[in-house]
């Protein structure tokens, strides 16, 4: 009753101006978050080489090294790629690794190889791609949690490639693919050129696509996004698929970095993937993520460790160094979370 | 279970908040909002959405933080500092999502947190004793204390709450839209209950959207209006409707449903034709068609299968027999995406859970069910969206005018134009909705009707579900009426009265 005073109509203008006063910076600071998170991480990687420079002046800052650490990223970065996709769009994909390891195997047998190079990778592709297949018909048909549909793929996969190799190395002839790892183009190994196109075509799919578009609904809200006509199952198999075709090319890459196909080939490689796509910002309940962050994720990722090794710190510190990056990117999302509710 | 010193002036109120103001970046909620509840009142909180009533109720829980305003309860300045010190103090909040652990049992639910336990051991006897108690004054005693609280319905989670509320020796129970889950019967039950705990000085805050509910429960109601208290203590059985709508709304709503100017014709296209949809445990042998401009409505309790219905028709859920044709052809069982492509749309029951993308922009959910139109070889072409998305927003006249808003920003009744946006984007053929307005506040309800009403004239076809049947008769042309899943009647709206439509809705239910 105290504000009947106040005419209804300019009651109504005055809400109206506050709306609008408000909704702009707002809008453009929601949007922003992720940016200012990525300028962050590209904070994080200034600062690490900063302290690469001052601890290891000789070795750190050298060509050669830099070189060293964009190829070692340029495998974990391209089934970074695949595992983003998967996680926003709701799942996680724990085989990629071991398909890496499967799909390297399988295309350096003396069969496949007496084929050509044009074989061996055609191979490693199908092999990413069939396997994944399965992971995503699993989940999207047989309605196993991807947790536990892939974990068997893990599993499965390694023991399958330790079949098919004996346990034994396969040495890779393909002189092509051996190129991919010792050649320039610009001035970096074309392995380098290989992350960086997938990482474009990913950045552009998520983006600029309806497929991408759908993979944020489908992780966003699986139930609406069903209800909005999006072939849920179809869209689910399709991106456990990506994961592998990830896996499939990654496999490539590391068979031209080791000259050779073997069980052991990205073992481990899912965790790294797994927290680079974190430490990147992407949501592990998915629905949210940008591609931008995974990449730097990989970035800072391998920065630490090639770090790590300059100044001769052992793999068991390494893995601490790695499990305590997780928790503090996590714990900033959260943090960034917050910030905005 | 009242409190100990017996001679608590009745007239005194037990609760007084002046001045409350809360500010959110950008906004400010709440702008001065009074609230004064005496004890063994059931004081009424009015508002349309987006009024402040749910910041307000959780600056009472403890839950907000309020910047500036006094807090007088029991006679002495207070602030609570957390839900859990104002649940201590004897206010306790039961939201519209129930906050219970589904796996648990009644009496753990119940006592989560303020177990009885001896050195670390809940005490397992006294608590289900307790429990018995609680619910034996609510009038439930035939909750069993070790049930699993998964497995009741909504109407006995709600009890469950309410005990909860009890447990803590509440003196006041807020209560957010609580008939929102319950049919009928079970509206009637719960305000026995609320009743009864009047009686024993309990005072209730009851938020509802139903104006006859208000007068039916309510003893005097608070009017808020875009965060500031328009109207204060009135009487709820005498206050003239006209002039709490007036308060809420600033103007009057006076004709909410739209006749059809055109008289029914008979000779339009058949848009959907169903044939003996059956569903074991849902629904049996359930045949009708929506013609184009026709809008069919379903009335019926929940639980009557009524959801289950429209979910089948739109290829959500398999039919266990009978056979739903679209457009003339028959559908495939379960072909949602077939269904939606050729123009079909659904706005379910549950928008958040079922319908909205809550992180994304107004934007991007109401294009989602046409991203084909708004892309060439795959790529999309946001400016496009963004233009069309704008479009709506300024037809549907949702609040903020802005496309870019995330959803999660707006009120329940702008939500709803959301979803509805999406498919007057997708441009279908039948649009099939489930309880558009529940939620919705009275001056969007209207707004709402009258775009039902002008998609029907522009050649959609419609069906309703609603649990109101006031709302299914005024805005349908033809109504069926379901009971345990069957079509028990089937008639020209005009034909029917709410108290027949009642009257078969009811017949043969457990009352």
């Amino acid at each position: 009753m105290t504000d009947q005073s106040v005419p209804p109509a300019e009651e109504q203008v005055r809400v109206e101006q506050a709306a609008a006063d408000t909704a702009a910076p707002r809008v453009t600071a929601l949007s922003r978050i992720s940016e200012v998170r990525n300028l962050g991480l590209v904070g994080v990687l200034v600062v690490l080489t900063t302290i690469g420079g001052i601890s290891q002046p000789d070795s750190f800052l050298t060509r050669s090294n830099l070189i060293t650490v964009l190829t070692q990223a340029s495998v974990i970065g391209v089934i970074t790629v695949g595992m983003t996709f998967v996680i926003i769009g709701g799942g996680i994909d724990l085989s990629v690794g071991s398909l890496m390891g499967l799909a390297s195997v399988w295309a350096t047998t003396v069969a496949t190889q007496n084929l050509g190079t044009w074989a061996v990778v055609f191979v490693a592709l199908v092999v990413g791609v069939g396997f994944g297949l399965v992971n995503g018909v699993l989940i999207a048909y047989g309605r196993l949690v991807p947790f536990i549909a892939t974990l068997a793929m893990m599993a499965t996969a390694v023991g399958l490639a330790q079949r098919i190799s004996n346990k034994q190395t396969q040495i890779l002839n393909s002189v092509a693919i051996n190129n991919l790892a010792t050649n320039k183009i610009l001035g970096l190994p074309p392995l380098v050129w290989i992350f960086a196109a997938v990482a474009v075509v990913g950045w552009v799919v998520l983006n600029r696509t309806t497929y991408g578009r759908r993979t944020l609904a489908l992780g966003g809200n699986p139930e609406a996004a069903r209800l909005a006509g999006v072939n849920t199952r179809v869209h689910t198999v399709s991106l456990y698929a990506l994961s592998g075709l990830c896996a499939g090319i990654g496999a490539i890459m590391i068979a031209s970095q080791t000259t050779s196909g073997s069980s052991t080939n990205g073992d481990g490689y899912e965790l790294n993937a797994i927290a680079a796509v974190i430490i990147g910002g992407t949501l592990l309940a998915g629905g949210s993520g940008t591609l931008v962050g995974s990449v730097l994720g990989v970035l800072v990722f391998t920065t630490i460790s090639n770090l790590l090794i300059q100044n001769n710190l052992q793999t068991e510190v390494q893995n601490i160094v790695t499990g305590v990056i997780i928790v503090i990117a996590v714990l900033l999302q959260r943090r960034g979370k917050e910030a905005r509710g | 279970m009242t409190g100990q010193d017996g001679d608590v002036d009745v007239s005194a109120p037990l609760l007084e908040m002046t001045g409350i103001v809360k500010e959110f970046p950008g906004i400010r909620a709440l702008d001065g909002v009074d609230l004064e509840v005496r004890a063994s009142e059931v004081h009424c909180l009015l508002g349309q959405n987006g009024a402040g009533k749910s910041t307000l109720i959780k600056v009472l829980a403890g839950a907000h933080r309020p910047e500036a305003g006094t807090i007088r309860w029991q006679g002495a300045d207070i602030s609570f500092a957390s839900p859990l010190a104002a649940l201590r103090r004897g206010v306790a909040t039961i939201y519209q999502e129930l906050d219970l652990v589904d796996g648990l049992s009644v009496a753990e639910n119940i006592y989560l947190g303020h177990e009885a336990s001896r050195g670390g051991f809940t005490r397992r006897g006294q608590l289900r004793a307790d429990t018995r108690a609680l619910l034996a004054r609510l009038g439930h005693a035939e909750i069993s204390p070790s049930r699993e609280v998964g497995r009741l319905s909504p109407a006995g989670k709600q009890i469950v709450s309410i005990a909860r509320a009890l447990s803590y020796d509440a003196k006041v129970i807020v209560m957010d839209e609580p008939s929102a889950v319950l049919a009928h019967d079970e509206v009637a039950n719960l305000f026995r209950v609320i009743r009864d705990l009047t009686a024993t000085g309990v005072a209730v805050v009851y938020i509802s959207h139903r104006l006859d509910e208000i007068r039916e429960i309510g003893d005097r109601v608070t009017v808020l209006k875009d965060g500031r208290t328009v109207g204060a203590g009135l009487p709820a059985k005498t206050t003239p409707t006209r002039e709490v709508v007036t308060l809420m709304t600033g103007r009057d709503v006076e004709f909410p449903f739209l006749r059809r100017t055109l008289p029914p014709d008979v000779d339009r296209t058949e848009v959907l034709r169903v044939d003996g949809l059956s569903r074991t445990g849902e629904f049996q042998n359930i045949s009708f068609t929506v013609r184009a401009g026709e809008i069919v409505g379903i009335a019926g309790l929940v639980g009557s299968g009524r959801s289950e219905i429209l979910e089948t028709v739109y290829g959500a859920r398999r039919p266990s027999s009978g056979k739903v044709s679209f457009l003339g052809k028959r559908l495939r069982p379960g072909a949602l995406p077939h269904a939606v492509a050729t123009g079909m749309g659904l706005a379910p029951e549950e928008r958040k859970s079922q319908a909205l993308f809550m992180r994304e922009s107004i934007a991007t959910n109401m294009t989602a069910a046409s991203l084909p139109h708004y892309s060439r070889f795959g790529f999309l072409n946001h400016r496009r969206e963004l233009t069309d998305a704008n479009q709506q927003v300024r037809s549907l006249d949702v609040r903020p005018h802005d496309a870019r808003r995330r959803v999660v920003t707006l009120s329940g009744g702008n939500q709803q134009k959301v979803v509805v946006g999406r498919w007057l984007l997708h441009g279908c053929r039948l649009l099939l909705l489930d309880e558009p307005t529940r939620g919705v506040d009275v001056g969007a309800r209207a707004e709402l009707y009258a775009l039902i009403r002008g998609l029907a004239d522009s050649g959609v076809g419609v069906l309703l579900v609603s649990s109101e049947v006031p709302e299914v008769l005024g805005l349908a042309d033809r109504v069926l009426v379901l009971r345990d899943g069957r079509i028990v009647h089937e008639s020209l709206a005009a034909e029917l009265d709410e108290s027949q439509v009642l009257d078969l809705v009811m017949q043969g239910s457990a009352v």
